[in-house]
């Protein structure tokens, strides 16, 4: 049993660049779900809209503007643009078509319609019919977007750091991802303390009550869908900047169950608890995963209870029942407490 | 618990002399007085006075009527619940809108404040015309409601309660909400308001507490205080004394005439008849989704329609003070 | 565990050290992968001498031991391809086949469209008659969530599931043991159905005894609850790719090219004819249950109002437990009629789930009638949403339904308005 690579891959899971991902998602789900009490079960499509909307704009869509409309746009103005496509303009509109027709309703429609759109998401973006495929690629997704992010890396990109553990272009981003994600915990924190937050608060826990005060209830669950639809989308283009890839198979529906589980784990409602959630959630799951499959392959497990391929799919078991047992008997997570959490109430 | 202990839990709440309230010595009359913001160009006293001069008949037009329903009509599946030709709610009074069950007062009260969308029918508040205007807008009309299943949030403290009710907040910006400096100091000016609103109604110990700690009888307060934070000029009460304590009834009954006396309008549902004899200036009766009767509380009793429709659905001998519904 | 996996009914328990075979894949009319059973291949060796012959199974397999390593030809019998059409029509017999020693030789025959010999359906009768078996099939798993919900408020993510294990057991019954009593695989899959619904009814029942009815007396909410259950879907479904792997199951013995001829405007296979027919039969038996039974009759009233059902008397627990147990067996019974139109694997319950919400939402969630509804028109306007748009698309269309319903009529066609918030 190699316990170097095992502790090793349980401290990439703790601070890297998976991690990063799934607290800014994170992030995004507490102000969806623990400010508002949204039910959001498509956090992974506001992550593949970032991550998307940044490699069609580099990928396809920029070189078929400038084919088309005789334009010169460098890959780096491409990639700005995509950045704000795939930060403010995708994540808008997936929360706008999400919430029209749900945010009047009760809340179990958001929780039907996020997992409906995520489906058909899947769907289209995979299909090999032509006239999407050269937008998407369909499951082979896009490449080549990330170029202009790592031209910007002053770490050398064959070089190891923090005791080998990353590489440069992996270093970077990591360090970037952690200042985002300081950016994004510092304006979750000021928006839940101010007026605003309280509003929010307010309709949480009961809509009838807000409305009676003047406060537009409908207005504010838009607002606050597409701000947490935002932070997942920085996730989702993190991780495909990470992967240089934009997969579809990367954004799917389990991978919304994790944000949930990070989210659960470390308590909706609490500024820095998703942080914390995500960071354990992950440590557990490279731990796990790299532990058990070290003991396979040492024969510590034997082959009859688990191969190297169930190894997967034991996390993921493990992860529904955890999920599952949390909700049930511990709603409020690590950091939250029992009378504001807001699972506890009808 | 001990009358003692009963007498120290609720001492802030039960005033001691609890009689007829108009012109009473003491708390009530503090009170009173203490609600510097009277509502401008209201007056209370001439508006009950003006009240004489109506018609005691359903439907009958007020001197100066805040709030005018016109052939409103809401039907659920095949029952028709409310069908009202015509009704007016006199400014700077406290009317009660009373029925038997079923009659289809909670109904109106939601049409009425637009939380319900009549079938047909218009609905008019201080001069704007509220059809088609969302629940939430009504409140920056000036009218606010309260609910029958008091709605205080537990999950917030007190004084979070409070400034929630406030109107107009540029903190509730979504981008202003990230630069505290554009809100502050409106926010400091709001929680002055709430905390000398919460020394009004007594409940300025309980500031920094989870409304969820309060009993039942305070968060009833909290409710009615909070929804003075929006400066209405009508409040709208839904069985106000619903669950509430004997000993607290008089201390709310002392703070809606208060809000009267202030120049804000009021209007209240409710089955408790002693609260409707005393402080209520007009009574509106339905029964079966229409109004039955309108008058001075004092004439209601005798009205026979009205005994009729109460006797129709309860044993009992005329309308008397303890008839309980 | 292995005995619960799928396919591999043709690797032999000792293997050769040589053999020659392939998978025959193709495309229905729907664009749906299928594999094509029955295809006859002989392998010659280098003389020209016949070494064997091999039928794809059920999963399109086939193998044919060797003698030894060399090289040999194989040729296709296009008799046997049930109206497929070779796409290299040059390369049938496939020559020069070298064999390695110890090695299975794979080979590939791609095959193209499937020939029809006459026009013998319009494509929008034949969808729409697709349309009402696949809506059947959505109806008969989609009433015990519509009902679930209107009981008990759950909306029940792990309901899918259900479907998909009513559809194992209904293989494990009459594929991996197969009760072929008087010798017939129909008997076999009957009683593989009648089982499957039972175990599938009992399994409910017993997780709303230890789950649903221990957290809704613990005063959890329903958020919580709904969470719980989502948690559960992706515990079982990873339970069943454990057990079962990833692989498609097929019910057996069903041919591909058994079509029966409808009035000239559409076919149906003769699997098909049976699950519409038997799904009517069962859909309908509910639907007159839900009418005239007291126990049908007190489900719809605690669905409707569950207040009001409890003043009149009704005892609401047993209610419920009741709607458990059929709801989840009409899911297991689904389950395996789907199983038998499309195929058995891990993720075929939660597939299914969203086209479920489609018909419930359309018909009206809390509603049985409206399940039933919704579900009919559901599955109709999936299968012929593929007029307009490709094929591997055609949820899209019904999903896009499910949201453009909402905003027009949130409360499905039957359902009441107030129910909705």
């Amino acid at each position: 049993m190699d316990w170097g690579s095992i502790i090793e891959s349980l401290v990439r899971g703790l601070i890297g660049e998976s991690f990063i991902v799934f607290a800014l998602a994170a992030i995004g789900l507490n102000v969806h779900f623990g400010f508002t009490g949204l039910l959001n079960f498509g956090q992974a499509v506001f992550m593949a809209a970032g991550a998307y909307g940044l490699a069609m704009m580099v990928a396809t869509i920029g070189p078929a503007a400038n084919r088309n409309f005789g334009w010169n746009l460098s890959e780096g103005t491409l990639f700005w643009l995509g950045i704000f496509v795939g930060v403010i303009v995708f994540p808008v509109i997936f929360a706008l078509v999400m919430g029209i027709p749900t945010l009047r309703l009760r809340a179990d429609y958001l929780a039907i319609v996020t997992i409906a759109v995520a489906e058909i998401f899947r769907i289209v973006v995979r299909s090999p019919t032509p006239g999407i495929k050269k937008w998407t690629n369909s499951s082979d997704g896009l490449t080549g977007f990330s170029g202009t992010f790592y031209d910007m890396s002053p770490f050398g990109t064959q070089e190891r750091y923090l005791f080998n553990l990353f590489t440069g272009n992996q270093m970077f981003l990591v360090i970037v991802g952690w200042v985002v994600l300081a950016i994004a915990a510092t304006i979750c924190w000021l928006l839940i303390r101010s007026p605003w937050g309280r509003v929010l608060k307010a309709i949480r826990e009961d809509e009838d009550a807000a409305r009676s005060l003047g406060k537009n209830a409908y207005s504010y669950k838009m607002q606050a869908l597409i701000i947490g639809g935002i932070f997942g989308a920085v996730g989702g283009m993190i991780r495909a900047i990470g992967f240089s890839v934009a997969q579809p198979d990367n954004f799917i529906t389990d991978v919304t169950f994790f944000v949930w589980v990070a989210l659960i784990l470390g308590g909706a409602g609490k500024v820095l608890a998703p942080i914390v959630g995500a960071s354990l959630f992950f440590g557990l799951l490279s731990f796990s995963d790299t532990f058990l499959r070290e003991g396979v392959s040492a024969d510590v497990i034997p082959d009859a209870i688990m191969t190297g391929t169930q190894v997967g799919q034991v996390r993921f078991m493990i992860m529904g029942l955890g999920l599952a047992l949390l909700a049930a008997f511990r709603p409020q997570g690590i950091f939250g407490n029992k009378e504001e959490m807001a699972l506890d109430d009808r | 618990m001990t009358g003692d202990q009963f007498e120290d839990k609720f001492k802030d709440d039960l005033i001691p002399d609890a009689g007829p309230l108009a012109g009473a010595a003491g708390e009530v009359s503090d009170m009173r007085v203490a609600v510097s913001d009277k509502i401008a160009g209201v007056d209370s006293v001439a508006a009950r006075a003006a009240l004489a001069d109506v018609a005691r008949e359903p439907g009958a037009k007020k001197p100066d009527p805040i709030l005018i329903a016109d052939g409103v009509v809401r039907r659920y599946g095949g029952l028709t619940a409310v069908d009202v030709e015509h009704v007016e709610v006199q400014r700077g009074v406290i009317t009660a809108l009373i029925g038997p069950n079923g009659a289809g007062k909670t109904t109106l009260f939601n049409l009425l404040t637009n939380f319900d969308t009549p079938d047909q029918g218009t609905r008019v508040f201080d001069g704007h015309n509220i059809d088609k205007v969302p629940a939430h807008k009504i409140a920056n009309y000036g009218m606010v409601r309260t609910f029958q299943l008091t709605k205080a949030l537990s999950k917030m403290t007190v004084i979070e309660n409070m400034k929630l009710g406030g109107t107009g907040q540029k903190g509730e910006s979504m981008w202003r909400s990230v630069l505290p400096f554009t809100w502050r100091a409106q926010e400091n000016a709001l929680e002055e308001r709430a905390d000398a609103l919460l020394d009004r109604f007594k409940l300025s110990h309980m500031r920094d507490e989870f409304a969820g700690t309060m009993s039942g009888g305070q968060r009833k307060l909290l409710e009615m205080a909070r929804a003075l934070m929006v400066e209405p000029s009508m409040v709208m009460l839904d069985e106000p004394m619903a669950g509430v304590n004997p000993a607290l009834t008089q201390s709310l009954l002392g703070h809606v005439t208060g809000l009267r006396d202030a120049g804000m309008t009021v209007l209240f549902v409710e089955h408790d008849m002693d609260m409707v004899q005393e402080i209520s200036d007009w009574v509106i009766v339905m029964a079966e989704g229409r109004i039955i009767a309108e008058g001075p509380p004092a004439s209601i009793g005798q009205n026979k329609a009205v005994v009729d429709a109460y006797l129709g659905s309860n044993h009992g001998s005329a309308l008397d003070l303890d008839t309980e519904l | 565990m292995a005995f619960l996996s799928f396919g591999g009914s043709v690797a032999a328990q000792d293997d050769p050290a040589e053999s020659v075979g392939g998978t025959m894949r193709a495309k229905d009319d729907a664009g749906d992968p299928i594999f094509v059973e029955g295809v006859e291949f002989t392998v010659f060796d280098a003389d020209g001498n016949e070494v064997g012959t091999g039928t794809t199974d059920a999963e399109g397999v086939w193998l044919v031991r060797l003698p030894g390593s060399g090289v040999y030809s194989v040729e296709l019998n296009v008799d046997t391809l049930q109206g497929f059409a070779l796409r290299n029509v040059e390369k049938n017999p496939l020559t020069g086949v070298e064999v390695q020693p110890n090695t299975q030789k794979n080979t590939l025959f791609p095959l193209g469209e499937r020939v029809v010999e006459e026009p013998n359906s319009i494509r929008p009768v034949q969808l729409f008659v697709d349309g009402i078996k696949l809506g059947m099939i959505i109806a008969m798993c989609a009433i015990g969530l519509s009902l679930i919900y209107g009981t008990t408020g759950l909306t029940n993510f792990a309901h899918g599931e259900m479907v998909t294990f009513g559809a194992m057991i209904g293989y494990v019954f009459h594929v991996t043991w197969q009760f072929d009593f008087l010798g017939s695989w129909m008997t076999s899959l009957a009683f593989a159905a009648v089982m499957a619904t039972i175990i599938t009814g009992a399994v409910g029942g017993l997780f709303n005894e230890l789950v649903w009815k221990r957290l809704r007396n613990r005063g959890a909410s329903l958020i919580s609850a709904l969470v719980v259950s989502i948690g559960l879907s992706i515990f079982f479904r990873y339970v069943f790719l454990y057990q079962f792997g990833g692989r498609a199951g097929f019910y057996r013995d069903f041919r591909i090219g058994d079509q029966v001829e409808f009035f000239g405007i559409f076919t149906m296979l003769r699997k098909d004819i049976f699950i519409v027919v038997f799904g009517s039969l069962v859909l309908l038996g509910v639907a007159t249950a839900l009418r005239k039974t007291r126990v049908g009759k007190a489900m719809r009233a605690v669905a409707d109002n569950r207040d009001l059902a409890e003043s009149s008397g009704i005892d609401v627990e047993q209610v419920i437990k009741y709607v458990w147990i059929v709801g989840s067996a009409l899911a297991g019974l689904g389950g395996v009629l789907f199983g038998l139109t499309e195929n058995v694997n891990w993720e075929m319950g939660f597939r299914l789930l969203l086209l479920m919400f489609a018909g419930v939402t359309l018909g009206g969630l809390g509603t049985a009638y409206g399940a039933l509804l919704g579900s009919l028109i559901a599955g109709v306007f999936i299968q012929m949403s593929t007029l307009l748009i490709p094929g591997d698309m055609k949820n899209v269309g019904a999903l896009l339904a499910l949201i453009v319903i909402l905003l027009v009529r949130p409360q499905g066609l039957l359902g009441r308005a107030e129910r909705i918030g």
